[in-house]
């Protein structure tokens, strides 16, 4: 397994981001365990350190939860609270990045909807 | 267990080695011992192992001198380049003497790593090849379970599945049983994202003593056409500098992270590797 980490930002921080992507996609359901330290340290070749801080970052925003002698879990609530704070930055992480670049293509208005009606279709099954 | 050098200088006739080294490996972290080819490594790690002796200073092991202290040394494995057991013996021979001189060394681990790694274990020492030379030494390291461990270019000769494997094995020992660790390399990028710590040696001189995540803040690249790059170098003192064709980078040294975005231009933090070039290269100008 590798974790293509990039260099641009501080790897805890990507590692935190992963995490919360695979909660998001239900890789890891609500009340259910996630891997521990040492998995993280292994499978991506960090120092545990650094995989502590990243988990960490989960833990304090209330999405993971230690279980004494048990290992992390997936706190209840986990995936709307994620959602929720992903649906603030979805206006401008991936809307506004795509009005620019449909303007840039010379796509109208019109065919630019038609795209976006053709994605939904798409994966709604 | 802790390890301290204090004023650590060696010289070899008029050549000095090691100038003025203090610094402490504090128990159980990962230390990076960067350098180029010739920067003093090897020469540390053989003082801190009581196999030379410093021309200055002394090297002290939980507060106590290392100098002719058996029960200290017995507590600290340098992973060198050499090999120190006869050549004609056998590489399960071998592991048997470890047992002798590491009360706490691990025979079924070893003989568990060598399957894993491909070793023949009924081979002669000096019957292996370059890589299986490095891996035999390796499958020591990670079986004696000393509090200390010093490697020494641990991953010399190994090819890119050896290497891989190493690392995971490294950071499974170190989860299972914690010890100091301090990887000796001027392979940077492949074990930047091991350690915790890293010290930097230049001909003779320790150079920087800091947590990765600090040093690496200290340090981004800038990248784009020339003439914009050399417009955002103005009035700045890159460490270093370099060009391919119309497309310039720099490397610059800054304290708070990361500068305001410029239009057109790249700018990222400068990896481990990026940083210790350009350090190095600051430094021979």
């Amino acid at each position: 397994m590798n974790a293509g980490f990039s260099e641009e930002r501080p790897i805890f921080i990507q590692l935190a981001e992963q995490l919360e992507d695979a909660i998001l996609s239900g890789v890891y359901p609500e009340e259910t365990q996630v891997p521990s330290i040492t998995e993280y340290s292994v499978a991506y070749k960090i120092n545990p350190a650094t995989a502590l801080k990243g988990i960490n970052l989960l833990v304090d925003a209330g999405l993971l939860y230690k279980k004494r002698g048990v290992g992390m879990f997936v706190a209840r609530g986990a995936r709307e609270q994620l959602a929720k704070r992903r649906q603030e930055g979805f206006y401008r992480d991936y809307v506004l990045p795509l009005t620019r670049e449909a303007q840039r293509l010379c796509l109208n208005r019109a065919e630019l909807e038609n795209l976006i009606e053709r994605g939904w279709i798409e994966h709604e099954d | 267990m802790k390890i301290e050098l204090q004023n650590i200088s060696k010289h070899f006739g008029s050549t000095i080695a090691l100038d003025q080294i203090s610094l402490t490996l504090e128990e159980n972290r990962i230390y990076g011992l960067l350098g180029n080819n010739g920067a003093g490594k090897s020469t540390l790690l053989n003082i801190i192992t009581n196999r030379i002796y410093p021309t200055e200073g002394q090297v002290l092991a939980d507060g106590e001198a290392i100098f002719e202290n058996d029960l200290a040394l017995g507590q600290i494995f340098l992973m060198g380049e050499q090999n120190f057991y006869p050549e004609d013996m056998r590489v399960n021979k071998a592991f048997r003497a470890a047992e002798i001189f590491y009360p706490h060394f691990d025979m079924e681990k070893a003989m568990e790593l060598s399957r894993q790694f491909g070793l023949n274990t009924q081979k002669k020492i000096s019957n292996l090849s370059t890589g299986y030379a490095s891996i035999f030494r390796l499958v020591l390291a990670l079986s004696v379970n000393t509090p200390v461990l010093l490697l020494d270019e641990p991953v010399l000769g190994l090819d890119a599945p050896h290497r891989d494997l190493f690392y995971r094995l490294l950071l499974e020992k170190y989860a299972e049983s914690p010890c100091t660790i301090l990887l000796s390399t001027h392979i940077i990028q492949e074990v930047a994202n091991l350690l915790e710590h890293v010290l930097i040696l230049h001909n003779g001189k320790l150079l920087k003593d800091l947590p990765v995540e600090e040093l690496l803040r200290g340090a981004y690249t800038v990248s784009g056409p020339a003439a914009l790059v050399d417009q955002y170098l103005l009035g700045k003192k890159p460490l270093s500098l370099q060009s391919v064709g119309g497309l310039k980078s720099a490397t610059l040294q800054q304290n708070d992270g990361l500068p305001k975005p410029v239009e057109g231009l790249h700018i990222a933090p400068a990896s481990l590797q990026e940083y210790f070039i350009s350090l190095v290269q600051e430094e021979e100008n």
